[in-house]
C-alpha cells in the first residue's frame, strides 16, 4: 500500500514537473514592426577629425543617431518591452555589455534589467568617459583610458539613462534599465518579437529616444503569435 | 448619517492628527554630523529661508528668484551658473567615490568656503552651529539621504615628498590620460573638447584654468586638489580617475598641476622653474592666448 502512495505521488510530481516545464518555455509571443509615417531629419554628418584615432577607423561618414530608419520606413533601435502583466524578473547572470569603438556606442541603444551586471568596455585607442545622465538611479562619471578593465556597475531602479561621454560630444546611447525579462529592440528591418509569454493580459510600451512612447494592450491565452505594429510619427527635425 | 457626538469627534481628529503629522513634516528630524557638532533641521530650516532661498529657492531645486526671475515676461537668468538642485542630490565637492552621497563634513565645508567664481559665497560669516543646521536641512530636501548612507570616504595617503621625479611623473600621467583634451596643454580650459562641454543639465560649461587661479571649486590645498580628480566632480563632465590611478602616483599629478598654477606661488613651481627643463617649459607658455592642442604628441 505504501509503495502505491509514493509511486502516485512520484508519478504526479513528474507530470506537475512537466506541466511547469511546458508553460515557462512555451507560451505565446508577441511580435511586429515598428515603422514611421512623414519624413524623418536627415541624420547629420558627425565631424570626428578633433581624434584622428576614431576617425580613420570609418571608411563611409558617420553620421548621427538619434533617428536611424530602415527600407520600407522601418524605424530602428525602439525599445519593445511588457510594461505591465508580466512579474518582476530576476537578472540574468551575463552581463550586459557597453561597448565604445571607433568613438561610437555598440549597442546605440542597451536594453538590460534592474541589477543585472553592466560592463562598459573601450576598444578604442583613446580615453572616453563613461557619464550615464540618471536622474532617478544614481549618476556617476568614470574615467577609462585605453587598456584599462572594463567598468562594471548595475542600477536598482528601471530607467532609461542618457549616456554620453563628454571628451566626443557626439556620443550619445541610452540604457534602457528594465524590471523583466521580456524586451527587444527593432532592427534594420524595423521588427521585434517576445516570445515566452504566459497567458495573461499584457501592456506592451515602444519607445524612441526622438518620438517618444507608445502602449498597446495585448491578451495572450495560449501559444500563440499575436501581431501588433507601432508607427511612429516622425519629426522634421 | 448620525452625527457624531463631541468626544468621538475629538478622538478622531487627535488620531488623525498623530497618523498625518509625520506627513507634514517631511524630513525635519533630519541631522547632521560634523566632528562634534550636530545640527538639526528644524533649526537649519529657519536659517535656509533666511539666507539660502533667494537663490536654491524655497524648493531647494535651485529655482530661486535670484537665478531666475519669475513674471510675465520671458527672460533670461540672472547668473550664468544654476544654483545647486538639492532634490537631485548630486554634488560636486565630495570625500566620497562618484554616484555616492557625500560626508556631513562635505557639505559643510562646501557652505563655509562658497565656490569660487561663481555666485555662491562663502558662508563662513555664519557660525559652525548655524552652518551644521543649514547642511541638516539641506539633506532633507533629497529622499536619497532618508534611504541610502553617505559613501565610504576615498582613502588619501600621506602626501610624499616634493620631488622633480614627481612632477614629471606627473606631467606623464596628464599626457597619457588626457587631461589635456578638455583642461588644455597648459591646463588653460581650452583643450579640442573645450568649446563643447555640458553639465548634466545641458548647460554649457568650462573646464577648469589652472593658468589663473589658486583656488578650485572645491578647496585651496593639495589634499582638496587629490579629492577633485579621484572622486570627480559630480553634475559635471569632470570623471572619477580613482579606477584608473594609483593612490601614490595621483600625488604626482598633484605636483604637476600646481606647476600650471603659474600666477600662484606654490613650492612646486618653485622646484619645476628651477629645474631646466621646467624653466624652458614655463618661459614657453605664453602670457595671454590659447593655444590649443599644440605641442602634444598624439
Amino acid at each position: 500500500m505504501r509503495a502505491k502512495v509514493i509511486s502516485v505521488t512520484a508519478a504526479l510530481a513528474v507530470i506537475f514537473a512537466a506541466a511547469l516545464l511546458h508553460a515557462r518555455a512555451g507560451g505565446g509571443t508577441i511580435s511586429g514592426k515598428v515603422t514611421y509615417e512623414g519624413t524623418p531629419a536627415k541624420p547629420k554628418p558627425i565631424d570626428m577629425s578633433k581624434e584622428p584615432g576614431c576617425a580613420k577607423q570609418h571608411t563611409t561618414p558617420v553620421t548621427t543617431e538619434t533617428v536611424v530608419t530602415g527600407p520600407n520606413n522601418t524605424l530602428e533601435n525602439v525599445v519593445v518591452y511588457i510594461s505591465a502583466g508580466a512579474p518582476d524578473d530576476s537578472p540574468p547572470s551575463e552581463p550586459a555589455t557597453f561597448d565604445q569603438k571607433g568613438c561610437q556606442y555598440i549597442p546605440h541603444v542597451l536594453a538590460f534589467q534592474v541589477n543585472q551586471q553592466l560592463k562598459v568596455v573601450n576598444d578604442d585607442q583613446t580615453s572616453h568617459n563613461i557619464h550615464p545622465l540618471a536622474k532617478v538611479n544614481r549618476e556617476w562619471n568614470k574615467s577609462q583610458p585605453p587598456g584599462t578593465p572594463p567598468i562594471i556597475d548595475k542600477y536598482d531602479k528601471p530607467e532609461f539613462i542618457p549616456v554620453k561621454c563628454n571628451v566626443h560630444p557626439w556620443m550619445h546611447g541610452t540604457f534602457a534599465v528594465l524590471k523583466n525579462s521580456h524586451h527587444a529592440i527593432s532592427g534594420e528591418d524595423g521588427g521585434f518579437s517576445l516570445p515566452n509569454l504566459p497567458a495573461g493580459k499584457y501592456t506592451v510600451t515602444a519607445w524612441h529616444e526622438s518620438y517618444g512612447e507608445q502602449t498597446q494592450e495585448v491578451t495572450i491565452s495560449g501559444s500563440e503569435t499575436k501581431t501588433i505594429n507601432f508607427v511612429f510619427k516622425a519629426k522634421p527635425y | 448619517m448620525r452625527k457624531m457626538n463631541t468626544r468621538s469627534m475629538r478622538v478622531f481628529l487627535a488620531v488623525a492628527v498623530i497618523l498625518l503629522l509625520p506627513a507634514a513634516l517631511p524630513a525635519q528630524n533630519m541631522e547632521s554630523h560634523i566632528g562634534k557638532l550636530t545640527g538639526h533641521a528644524n533649526t537649519g530650516k529657519q536659517l535656509y529661508f533666511r539666507y539660502c532661498w533667494g537663490c536654491h529657492g524655497f524648493r531647494g531645486d535651485g529655482g530661486g528668484e535670484n537665478w531666475l526671475p519669475t513674471g510675465n515676461y520671458p527672460t533670461e537668468p540672472y547668473m550664468n551658473i544654476q544654483p545647486r538642485n538639492f532634490d537631485a542630490a548630486v554634488f560636486k565637492c565630495r570625500s566620497t567615490p562618484t554616484g555616492t552621497l557625500p560626508l556631513d563634513q562635505d557639505l559643510y565645508n562646501s557652505v563655509g568656503r562658497g565656490f569660487v567664481m561663481t555666485n555662491m559665497p562663502s558662508w563662513i560669516t555664519l557660525t559652525n552651529q548655524q552652518r551644521a543646521d543649514l547642511v541638516a536641512f539641506i539633506k532633507s530636501f533629497s529622499p536619497r539621504f532618508k534611504n541610502e548612507k553617505a559613501g565610504d570616504p576615498i582613502n588619501v595617503p600621506a602626501e610624499p615628498k616634493l620631488t622633480v621625479e614627481s612632477i614629471k611623473h606627473g606631467q606623464e600621467l596628464f599626457q597619457k590620460l588626457e587631461c589635456w583634451k578638455c583642461h588644455g596643454p597648459e591646463g588653460r580650459g581650452d583643450g579640442p573638447s573645450a568649446s563643447t562641454l555640458t553639465d548634466s543639465n545641458d548647460q554649457p560649461i568650462r573646464p577648469y584654468n589652472f593658468a589663473v587661479g589658486s583656488r578650485f571649486k572645491c578647496g585651496v590645498t593639495n589634499h582638496d586638489l587629490y579629492k577633485i580628480f579621484m572622486t570627480g566632480l559630480d553634475g559635471t563632465p569632470m570623471p572619477s580617475f580613482a579606477d584608473v590611478i594609483k593612490p601614490e602616483e595621483a600625488w604626482d599629478l598633484v605636483h604637476f598641476l600646481r606647476t600650471l598654477q603659474v600666477t600662484h606661488k606654490s613650492p612646486e613651481l618653485a622646484l619645476w622653474e628651477s629645474t631646466k627643463e621646467g624653466a624652458e617649459q614655463i618661459a614657453s607658455r605664453r602670457v595671454y592666448g590659447t593655444p590649443t592642442g599644440s605641442g602634444i604628441k598624439q
